[in-house]
């Protein structure tokens, strides 16, 4: 990380996002800084997957507008190259673990050894490192999630977006997922991610945005979103109402 | 009846006898015919894959061109190229006319749209799939095709070998465009068609049942490999 431009903050104006006058996401203002994970609550349909997206540049907003405001958003390669996400189902190449990793970093320039070799010691660091040769597609979910992982990881971005890494995985593999996460945040990545899972959240947030229909209700240090939450929209979901 | 089982029997004997001329019909046949599929493919399923993934005006139309080529006439071929590699026409002093090159031009002419047309469908399908993670990494859909291509081999071999049915099955572009001369641009269409017309039925029905032997064993062995890779790569 060192020696590198910043491509943080990122800063959400007034960002909407319809579809057809159907309003989807409206009114969000946000600002990522690095620092502890942030996470995205808020139930089915509430946008989260929608605003990682935004985040992202995977879609353009409607309205309002995403702006990084690092040095590093200069040159549209750093814009892209600085960040990653990883999918709710991961999509894996149709080729061996190794050359899953392999493959974006060769997309930035690494030649063949040091590709192999940074692929291999991430790999080590998420327990594929056996599984190398494998064709990726055969993996279980919990391992293709983690290879998911590990392929951004290999990349060090400054910000990594996670869309429910884990929703589609048992307890055991939500684990190893979660502490993968736990070291990438430590190893100096930004991670944003959603969850509708409250464990998960207590387990990894930094902070905590609530979305509600396509707003943000709140935005608050976790220890205290989860003691005294700050919107009625929030208090019912942590209490298991039904808040749509 | 007759002609049938006395067919077969000819095509025993000359199977087993290796018949030399018929070693050098079914040679020059997949010369032609697999030399056209590797053409035909090096165009097809790059071109195929730039029009699954670019949006432009006319695109659509372009699309509808590219299907209705699938079904284009192999007569109507021939006479076009016959006409290209003629003395005067355009590339007629390449010399190709009632030559296996002017042979291999026709048939990838039949061939190309058929591959592009089926991989076109083929890269848009694994391209639903793949944009958002592919631009995230950073590829835009143009740097995106090698990827597409290699990640949907083993899909886009059904549409190189439906290239290659058509081109080891046609007669009508290479017999107007090789002229079926004995020795040098004979294959086993035209060798069947030949026969037939000069009524040695039986000859030309085992010349057939060879060629359809050849046919589909050679989609055998491909489809048994393909389908072998594919299970190991759980795709």
């Amino acid at each position: 990380m060192h020696g590198r431009l910043s491509l943080l903050p990122l800063q959400l104006n007034d960002v909407g996002y319809s579809v057809n006058r159907q309003r989807l996401i409206g009114g969000v203002n946000l600002r990522f800084e690095m620092g502890p994970p942030t996470l995205i609550l808020g139930p089915n349909g509430a946008g989260k997957s929608l605003l990682l997206r935004l985040c992202h540049g995977l879609i353009e907003p409607t309205a309002g507008d995403v702006q990084w405001q690092g040095p590093a958003a200069q040159t549209p390669q750093n814009l892209r190259f600085e960040q990653a996400m990883v999918f709710q189902k991961p999509v894996l190449l149709r080729r061996s673990v190794l050359a899953n990793v392999e493959f974006p970093l060769k997309l930035r320039g690494l030649d063949a050894a040091s590709r192999r070799a940074k692929a291999l010691a991430v790999l080590e660091r998420v327990g594929l490192a056996a599984l190398a040769e494998r064709p990726a597609r055969v993996l279980s979910g919990g391992e293709q999630q983690r290879l998911a992982l590990a392929r951004a990881w290999a990349l060090e971005p400054q910000i990594l977006f996670l869309d429910e890494p884990s929703a589609a995985l048992d307890p055991g593999a939500t684990r190893q997922v979660e502490g993968i996460i736990g070291n990438i945040a430590a190893s100096g990545t930004k991670i944003v991610m959603t969850t509708h899972d409250l464990g998960q959240a207590r387990r990894l947030a930094g902070d905590i945005i609530f979305l509600h229909r396509g707003s943000v209700a709140e935005r608050t240090p976790a220890t205290e979103f989860f003691n005294q939450p700050q919107s009625d929209a929030a208090r019912a979901f942590l209490q298991g109402d039904l808040t749509w | 009846m007759n002609t049938i089982s006395e067919a077969f029997l000819l095509s025993l004997q000359m199977m087993v006898r290796l018949d030399p001329e018929l070693l050098r019909i079914i040679g020059l046949s997949l010369r032609v015919s697999l030399t056209a599929v590797v053409l035909g493919s090096l165009i097809g399923l790059p071109f195929g894959a730039l029009l699954a993934l670019t949006r432009f005006p006319g695109r659509n139309a372009c699309i509808v061109v590219l299907n209705a080529c699938m079904g284009l006439p192999p007569v109507v071929v021939g006479l076009i190229v016959y006409l290209i590699l003629s003395r005067s026409g355009p590339l007629g002093t390449f010399g190709w006319l009632f030559t296996p090159a002017g042979m291999v031009m026709a048939q990838v002419v039949l061939i190309t749209p058929i591959v592009a047309a089926l991989s076109r469908q083929t890269v848009a399908d694994l391209w639903i799939e793949y944009e958002e993670q592919l631009r995230s990494l950073g590829l835009t859909p143009i740097k995106a095709i090698a990827t597409l291509l290699w990640d949907g081999r083993f899909s886009l071999s059904t549409a190189v070998f439906a290239g290659f049915g058509r081109a080891i099955a046609e007669v009508g572009a290479i017999i107007i465009v090789g002229g079926n001369i004995n020795g040098f641009t004979r294959t086993m269409t035209t060798a069947i068609s030949l026969e037939t017309s000069r009524g040695d039925l039986a000859l030309a029905m085992a010349l057939g049942i060879v060629l359809l032997a050849i046919a589909i064993s050679i989609n055998a062995a491909a489809t048994t490999l393909g389908n072998t890779a594919r299970r190991r790569q759980g795709a």
